[in-house]
């Protein structure tokens, strides 16, 4: 009887296949694992190796910070003359605009010696700036005629500008030499923008057309039979700052200047910053590992390293003075809420 | 209608409605009768109203508040622009970063400049664009993901299968997953939910006399009666477990007349019923079984209970019926069938012997039945009987009296007269023929009792003692009478001898109201007690003060839900741990369920197989039907699908308690995630004179919540497990966590803006002062703040990761590699500005001090936090994530297995 049943139903289970889920410990949720818990000891090593990790270099950044020297000179109130009450109707005016001013070094400054000017309250990241540009243009010389974003800054007169836009068009146009007793420190000007923006992002035959020929004249003009990728000036204006307080590379010096230097800067004080009472700062600086002179990441290095040692200790303390034992069932609400009754 | 020439007239007996299983005939022929609006279908079909998990809606109240930041955000933007603006106003012509004059066109004109007030909205408007993405709406898409993910591994999870019926768990809302982790009520159907549905004849008592199969010693022995007929073997297709006495007794003859009455009981069995036999034939020719198809359950089990006695039905036309007793076969003429009806409770059937008398057979409900039933005679079998009743009841078995009446020839003419005129009545033939039998259902003698099983499904005992045990009130809804309800609910553990019962039933308003407030006086008095000691525990749950039970029956609860009664009544269920409502109709059951829903903000689930639950399960926050023997109704309602009622324990307990806890905490990651992005982004444009230019490159704008970040969420939130599924079954306490809203609240909600708020601070202003008068350009930092903020999410996200898988590793690392990857190519273009950025930026030292140094002091206060909360405010989670451990390590090291939360259980 039981085998006539079960014939009966055999060929049922083999047409109906089971839907039996395939066991497999990535279905099931079992796939092996690492369950990490913080427990006080791995916690407070934790704070110790980050201490540990965060005081040298905090420590080395500031000694970095502090053997960068660095020469600041504010120019741009300095070189009005006395006579000029209106800075802004000054720099407009076609008036000789040299201006001499003397440095003093303080502390021996080691070759390669940067020059950077400094603009404060410059925003060259607003938006309308940024956009303000033609890459294509910049990079192809079968493109010169592209010019859109480049408005108000596209053509004069119908002719388009190359290159356009209002970064190039506000270029930074100071100029500055040095001498040092009456001997010429020469600032060597090659080599300051991104090799990659010459290589690629300014064209070899794109040569300046029609540059600051419209009626407001921005900023420096350019040399038209010098192609933009020789243009590093350009370059590196136009490689648009990101905080409203930048430098820009000027040049490298590559003589040492000795302590007690005195360096002579006769400049041209042509750019116009008085509008919107920008600052403009001249700037000698050597550099170290970690870049210019900028106590902020020591500083905060040495605090995050510090606060870490000051919260190992306090857990350290806390744990002695009061530890739990991991994985006590006694703690469990139910199990407390049972024991309180 | 026409068929083969024949004119066939239709009535309401042929129409054949939805959900009707067709037997007994290879084919039908059919006749639309209706078809639209208003079927029975469709009417029945309220519209399954469309649910909305309760984290979504807290979620979406949060997202509000988040667009209330970002128009703030957009605000000060604006405002700030247009006070620049104003500021600035004498200079905006020449202003070499501005320069609002035109002169290319030969004449002066302003470009792109309409006054303050009008940039003043443009700004608005380009800054809602820029920081849009603080609404998260790639979590919308990543919860749908998650929740696709979590539904596949509840369906592939083998605990869910069902062998018997091999059903696999069916996820049939994708939207509800997390619901399953907060469930704070359970309503359950009873017959086919919490029981099988599988009827079992148990006991007899016949003549006063108890056979109780269970009481022999051969319990276990099912006896198969089978019969030769012309060389053929006929046997009932399912066996039954018998009494061996009372076999002994049937087989020994019906002579005596204790055997007479045995006689007239299993006759009593076989012919009154609905049942009709089915032949089948089976692979061996001489054997064929008999199928007993009815309608009602009970019935098939007492036709198989007669059978296996050897009372076998054979054959049931609309005129006779044929039983085989003993090798016997006897044709009977059924001259009349009142068939069952719910005022009368019973059915009687009038059969007429060959030697031309009559005799009625009655079978009811106990309580319909005595009172028909002729008390002067046989008093003491009839006491006897009421005493085996009341013993079967109380373990839970479904009890029918059998009773029989010899009618003689006068009394049968009347009564045959009188049937013919009622059955072939046009108007009101119901209650005529309900007149009839109620008229000749009379002065029945006592045959005796029967008891039927309703077998409860596996393993209900202990889910409802889990359930419990987290805090989930059950609430089971029968249409069953209380007795009943009361036995089934001792059986499945659901009332324990130790509860108050309070049990109100009653039939008009007045009674009604005065149990309901008693009980609620003797309730507030039993709260009130245990309360004071428990006071200073801070835990007001009832579940420690002595537990207590309501039992309402159907008609009381149509009183108190007409007669504003609801907040008593609301306020005693509330107290009570077990709520049993017996006889009441699927309606009403939707509305017990709409009544807890209105007024308590917990989630309620319920659980049923029938068409009569589907209100309910749809009126439920979740709904879950049980794919049983009542049809698919309840399954095309339900959320989720299952086999078997205990599934509910590890679908609450694990998935569930799982689901809510990632979905929780995915939610939470989302927010920060866009808001400390969208943070930095507001940040940079305070030192943009408000212009909205964004440092971070607009790829990587885009491509932050599709590529960056987005896979490590998703894969936490459906793999990550905050614990494993043993420790979650063990202890059930643990699914609190889901109902008091342990992983998704407001407090949480802040505290995560708070740690958002300082991480986009890190994050921004490190590289900001770092930087400070720099040459540094806006591609070259963005690229620093493009890569820290990605990294720091994923860090983030892999600091709360419980479980390391390699899915895990390879998603979060994979992540934060293919960040890098994009921002190179990205920067490998020569036509974008940020132009070789990354190589330039990242050959300096500063930038990687930077990035370390972002990672961790933007993480440490998160990481305090989170080590203090766990090693000394300690949550019912952690300690057992804790206890897990330590007892894997315990076995790692060949320790013996420690019983793990071995004083899990407190001592009752």
């Amino acid at each position: 009887m039981a085998t006539n049943s079960a014939g009966s139903n055999d060929p049922t289970v083999n047409r109906r296949q089971t839907k039996r889920p395939k066991y497999s410990k990535f279905t099931q949720q079992e796939l092996p694992a690492c369950k990490p818990i913080l427990t006080p000891q791995a916690v407070i090593s934790a704070f110790l190796i980050v201490t540990a990790i965060f005081i040298p270099i905090g420590v080395a950044s500031l000694i970095a910070s502090r053997d960068v020297v660095e020469i600041v000179d504010r120019y741009e109130a300095a070189c009005v003359p006395s006579n000029w009450t209106d800075k802004i109707a000054y720099i407009q005016s076609g008036a000789d605009k040299t201006c001499k001013r003397e440095l003093h070094v303080e502390k021996r400054m080691k070759s390669p010696i940067y020059v950077y000017y400094q603009l404060d309250n410059f925003y060259q990241n607003h938006r309308r700036y940024v956009k303000s540009r033609n890459d294509e243009q910049l990079r192809d010389a079968g493109k010169g005629n592209s010019t859109s974003g480049c408005d108000p800054e596209s053509n004069v007169d119908g002719v388009p500008i190359v290159p356009c836009g209002l970064i190039a068009w506000s270029m930074f146009n100071d100029t500055y030499s040095f001498s040092r007793n009456n001997n010429n420190v020469t600032v060597n000007k090659k080599g300051i923008s991104w090799k990659s923006d010459r290589d690629h992002k300014f064209g070899s035959d794109v040569f300046p057309k029609n540059f600051q020929n419209g009626t407001i004249k921005g900023g420096a003009s350019l040399n038209e039979t010098i192609p933009l990728s020789q243009q590093e000036d350009l370059i590196v204006w136009m490689r648009t700052a990101a905080l409203p307080t930048f430098r820009k590379l000027y040049g490298k010096i590559e003589v040492d200047l000795e302590k007690g230097d005195v360096i002579n800067v006769v400049l041209q004080n042509n750019y116009n910053t008085y509008s919107f009472s920008g600052k403009k700062k001249l700037v000698l600086s050597t550099t170290s590992w970690l870049g210019g002179k900028n106590d902020f990441l020591g500083i905060a290095y040495l605090s995050v390293g510090g606060l870490s040692f000051f919260l190992a200790m306090a857990f350290a303390i806390v744990y002695f003075v009061k530890p739990r034992q991991l994985g006590d069932p006694s703690y469990l609400s139910w199990n407390r809420n049972a024991a309180g009754q | 209608m026409e068929v083969d020439g024949k004119r066939l007239s239709l009535g309401s007996s042929n129409i054949v409605l939805r959900g009707c299983e067709l037997k007994n005939t290879n084919c039908v022929v059919g006749v639309a009768v209706y078809c639209g609006r208003e079927t029975k279908a469709m009417l029945n079909n309220s519209g399954a109203p469309s649910k909305r998990s309760r984290l979504e809606t807290q979620m979406n109240s949060e997202i509000i508040m988040l667009s209330f930041f970002l128009v703030a955000l957009c605000m000060v933007t604006s405002v700030c622009a247009a006070v620049w603006l104003n500021q600035n106003k004498n200079d905006l012509n020449l202003l070499p970063y501005y320069r609002k004059l035109d002169v290319s066109k030969g004449k002066e004109e302003s470009y792109q400049y309409y006054g303050w007030g009008i940039e003043m909205l443009f700004t608005f408007l380009m800054s809602v664009i820029v920081y849009q993405v603080m609404i998260p709406i790639s979590l919308y898409i990543s919860m749908e993901l998650v929740r696709v993910g979590q539904a596949y591994f509840m369906i592939k999870d083998s605990r869910l299968y069902d062998e018997a019926t091999n059903s696999r768990f069916q996820c049939r809302a994708l939207n509800i997953n997390e619901d399953l982790g907060q469930i704070k009520y359970v309503f359950s159907d009873k017959t086919g939910t919490l029981t099988e549905n599988k009827m079992e004849f148990q006991c007899a008592s016949i003549w006063g006399v108890d056979y109780s199969s269970a009481k022999t010693s051969l319990e276990n022995e099912q006896v198969e009666y089978s019969l030769q007929v012309e060389g053929k073997v006929l046997k009932p297709k399912m066996k039954v477990k018998v009494n061996q006495e009372l076999l002994r007794l049937t087989k020994s003859g019906f002579a005596n007349k204790d055997g007479k009455r045995i006689y007239d009981f299993f006759l009593a069995l076989a012919a009154c019923n609905t049942i009709v036999p089915l032949v089948i034939d089976t692979s061996d020719p001489t054997v064929k079984l008999i199928d007993y198809q009815g309608e009602s359950p009970d019935e098939q089990a007492l036709t198989y209970a007669a059978a296996a006695y050897g009372f076998m039905l054979i054959e049931r036309t609309s005129g006779h019926i044929v039983i085989d007793i003993h090798g016997e076969r006897q044709r009977f003429n059924v001259l009349g069938l009142h068939e069952f009806d719910s005022d009368r409770k019973r059915m009687s059937v009038i059969l007429g012997y060959s030697d031309n008398s009559f005799k009625l057979f009655v079978k009811g409900a106990d309580t319909s039945m005595f009172s028909v039933i002729n008390k002067s005679l046989n008093t003491d079998i009839i006491q006897a009987t009421e005493t085996h009743i009341q013993s079967y009841s109380s373990v839970g078995l479904r009890t029918l009296v059998i009773g029989m009446r010899d009618l003689n020839a006068s009394e049968f003419d009347q009564w045959h007269f009188a049937f013919e005129a009622a059955s072939t009545s046009m108007i009101g033939r119901a209650a005529l023929l309900r007149k009839v039998a109620t008229n000749v259902e009379n002065n029945v003698c006592i045959l005796g009792a029967t008891a039927i099983e309703d077998k409860l499904q596996q393993g209900v005992p202990e889910s409802i003692e889990s359930l419990r045990k987290a805090g989930i009130k059950v609430w089971v809804l029968t249409g069953d009478k209380q007795e009943t309800a009361i036995s089934i609910g001792y059986s499945s553990r659901l009332l324990t001898s130790g509860m108050t019962q309070f049990r109100i039933k009653s039939n008009n308003r007045e009674s009604c109201r005065r149990r309901l407030q008693d009980a609620l006086l003797m309730s507030r008095k039993n709260m009130a007690a245990p309360e004071v000691g428990n006071y200073f525990e801070g835990s007001s749950d009832s579940v420690v003060s002595t537990p207590m039970a309501l039992i309402i029956d159907g008609t009381s609860l149509v009183y108190i839900l007409d007669n504003e009664l609801e907040e008593e009544l609301f306020e005693l269920a509330r107290r009570c741990s077990v709520v049993l409502c017996c006889r009441v109709a699927p309606l009403q059951k939707a509305g017990i369920v709409s009544l807890v829903k209105k007024r308590t903000a917990d989630m309620t689930l319920a659980i049923g197989d029938g068409a009569n639950d589907v209100s309910m399960i749809q009126m439920a926050d979740v709904g879950v039907g049980i794919s049983g023997q009542e049809g698919r109704q309840a399954v095309m309602a339900s959320d989720f699908a299952m086999g078997q009622f205990r599934f509910l324990v590890p679908l609450l307990f694990i998935h569930g308690h799982w689901n809510y806890q990632r979905l929780g905490y995915m939610v939470l990651y989302n927010f920060y995630r866009n808001a400390v992005f969208v943070l930095i982004l507001f940040w940079y444009v305070l030192f943009t004179a408000f212009t909205l230019t964004t440092a971070i490159n607009e790829w990587s704008s885009m491509l932050y919540s599709i590529i960056y970040t987005a896979v490590p969420t998703i894969v936490v939130g459906i793999l990550d497990k905050d614990l494993s599924k043993r420790t979650l079954l063990d202890n059930p306490q643990l699914y609190g966590a889901g109902q008091r809203q342990e992983a998704y609240n407001k407090k949480l909600f802040w505290l995560t803006m708070a740690d958002t708020l300082w991480q986009s601070i890190v994050v921004f202003f490190v590289p900001l002062f770092a930087y400070w008068g720099s040459t540094v350009d806006i591609a070259s930092i963005g690229d620093l703040w493009t890569l820290s903020v990605v990294i720091l999410v994923n860090l983030h996200l892999a600091m709360d990761v419980i479980r390391w898988t390699w899915i895990t590793h390879a998603s979060i690392w994979g992540s934060v590699i293919a960040t890098f990857i994009c921002v190179t190519i990205i920067d490998v273009i020569p036509s974008l500005r940020g132009y070789w950025a990354i190589f330039d930026a990242a050959g300096t030292a500063l930038f990687w001090l930077c990035l370390l140094g972002i990672l961790i002091a933007a993480l440490l206060p998160r990481f305090v936090v989170k080590f203090v909360y766990q090693y000394y405010f300690p949550d019912d989670i952690q300690i057992s994530r804790e206890v897990e451990k330590k007892a894997r390590n315990l076995r790692v090291n060949g320790d013996t297995h420690i019983e793990m939360l071995h004083i899990s259980n407190p001592q009752r």
